[in-house]
């Protein structure tokens, strides 16, 4: 007797499934691939690839120092008054960046008659609060445990 | 064996909060939220009426994609500001959870073996469509709602047809995942011992810094900050606190015309030539042929007032504004269509612009609230907002009150 390599098929509602998505999507595809099919590829598939291989390593990493730095320190945690307005921070950067880095300021002005130029100010002093914020909460914290555990040693 | 400096490895994700229970809280709310974000998505391209004229369909090529079209209401006046605030607002404020979402699973990418079975395979491939489909839909709306039109393309069939692509994915994510998601989360809010088991928990986790609920609560607070900062926009009262959407803050200028403004006159190619007194003409035409009016003229026919509210595809709106003009079913009966007016199309004077020409539907011409405005919050149209006259219909798109009219067609399209 031969024994054959086969590939397991898995679950069949799971291929049937899948089959009538790639299909749907597959026909919105090609209306969407029609104009510039490279340009919009490039895009899908740079969206997730950027996100999953770039964005989301360098953040990770970034977390992981500021978590080492701390702990370096015996102030581990404290990770969560960092990590919470630097990533608030951040978040309004990237949602906003077109705005922020002032490359849209002419149109923008142009089109809607406003004034492109608050919007990096705004971003600074919200991040100023978020950490002022961060901080003092911290200090709260600090001054609230060395009250609760008074020093031995005179 | 186990080479845990490699991602491939379950060692190398070391954070104690990945695992079943985060991912399945972050997987329903975004069940949700997304499929809100794809409704309310698929109304907008019926506000539009694109089944009416070819000038008010962007995507002429949908087939299929189009079976759900119906004629827009006029009524309640706010419903496409409801609807389009809901999209805008949401998708932004979902963006927290969708970063979070992903994150929870990036292990997932670099399992081993690749595929296990050929539906697995096939779900892998899926899965491409659904982060790459999901984060393009994302990406391109919020570059276009700050008028960044770097992405390859219009706006319109991108976005739309992105939709498509993506929802398909989505489904079939849904489906597979939504079962084991809800028991998830059941056992959470059950006071079952907490059992830590599949294939996100870390094997070797590092000491917590933030417990889940914490994980939870700052992925939440990031959501409430750009809901916060966004949400005003749709509200004249609220706008100060939208501090970086592209249409809080200020007003652009004070008084009656004081409201937010889509495309300026400079903007959109207006020649202040064309528009004086002396040049300007309303074009009407219809069953018994055409009319010429002067401001002037307009001016002197039965004038009426609706308080509508201008609301954008971008997802920001004003709240309603007081708009005097002639009624548009008025305007469709000094050219033979009395009593029941037809479609209309409309031409505005502007150079550039996809919808520098636009068709308007029988049931919007007839709402005795659609105005020819000349005036508005009782003063004379500034040029910005389409002096010497517009086009205000209610629950319409904004880019369907057109501005700076000069040709008003009424009869079958």
């Amino acid at each position: 007797m031969r024994r054959r390599f086969r590939i397991p098929f898995g679950s069949p509602f799971q291929l049937l499934l899948l089959a009538c998505s790639f299909a749907l999507a597959a026909y919105a595809g090609v209306r969407l691939l029609a104009d510039d099919w490279f340009g919009v590829a490039l895009w899908l598939v740079g969206a997730a690839l950027l996100h999953d291989l770039v964005f989301l390593p360098l953040y990770a990493v970034a977390d992981r120092a500021v978590v080492r730095g701390l702990e370096a320190g015996r102030r581990r945690a404290w990770a969560m008054y960092v990590r919470v307005p630097a990533a608030l921070s951040g978040l309004l950067l990237l949602v906003w960046f077109p705005l922020i880095s002032g490359t849209v300021d002419r149109r923008y002005r142009s089109a809607t008659a406003l004034s492109p130029d608050g919007f990096l100010a705004r971003w600074l002093l919200i991040t100023a609060v978020l950490f002022a914020a961060s901080a003092l909460l911290l200090a709260l914290r600090v001054r609230r445990a060395t009250k609760r555990r008074p020093s031995a040693v005179h | 064996m186990d080479a845990p400096h490699l991602p491939t490895s379950p060692g190398f994700w070391r954070s104690p909060l990945r695992g079943p229970r985060f991912t399945s809280v972050l997987g329903l709310v975004l069940l949700v939220g997304i499929t809100v974000l794809f409704v309310t998505g698929l109304l907008s391209y019926a506000a539009y009426n694109p089944g009416l004229s070819p000038v008010n369909d962007k995507t002429p090529d949908k087939g299929i994609l189009g079976f759900y079209l119906f004629a827009w209401p006029t009524h309640p006046h706010w419903l496409y500001r409801l609807t389009q605030g809901v999209h805008v607002t949401l998708g932004i404020t979902l963006i927290p959870v969708l970063l979070a979402k992903l994150w929870s699973v990036i292990p997932r990418l670099f399992a081993l073996p690749p595929a296990r079975s050929l539906a697995h395979a096939l779900e892998r491939i899926s899965l491409l469509l659904l982060v790459g489909g999901g984060l393009f839909e994302f990406v391109t709306g919020v570059l276009n709602v700050q008028l960044d039109y770097v992405f390859p393309g219009s706006f319109y069939p991108l976005h739309f047809y992105g939709a498509w692509v993506f929802f398909a994915a989505f489904l079939a994510h849904a489906v597979l995942k939504t079962p084991a998601a809800v028991r998830n989360v059941r056992r959470m809010r059950g006071s079952e011992p907490a059992a830590v088991e599949g294939e996100l928990v870390s094997p070797r986790p590092a000491p917590p810094t933030v417990s889940r609920r914490g994980a939870l609560w700052f992925v939440g607070g990031g959501s409430a900050l750009l809901f916060t900062t966004t949400v005003g926009q749709d509200f004249d009262g609220l706008r100060r606190t939208a501090l970086l959407a592209p249409h809080g803050g200020a007003v652009p200028v004070s008084g009656p015309n004081g409201f937010q403004i889509n495309k300026t006159a400079a903007y959109a190619g207006i020649d202040p030539a064309e528009t004086s007194a002396e040049a300007w003409r309303l074009v009407v035409t219809g069953r018994t042929g055409t009319v010429r009016l002067s401001r002037a003229q307009l001016a002197e026919l039965p004038l009426h007032s609706s308080a509508l509210p201008i609301a954008c595809v971008e997802g920001w709106s004003t709240s309603d504004q007081w708009w005097r003009g002639v009624r548009l079913r008025d305007l469709a009966a000094l050219v033979g269509h009395e009593g029941d007016p037809p479609d209309l199309f409309v031409e505005s004077l502007q150079r550039h612009g996809a919808f520098r020409r636009a068709a308007l539907r029988a049931n919007q011409v007839a709402d005795p609230r659609s105005l020819l405005a000349l005036y508005v919050n009782g003063e004379d149209l500034s040029p910005d907002h389409g002096h010497p006259a517009r086009v205000i219909v209610p629950a319409a798109p904004g880019v369907l009150n057109t501005k700076w009219v000069a040709r008003l067609t009424f009869g079958d399209l």
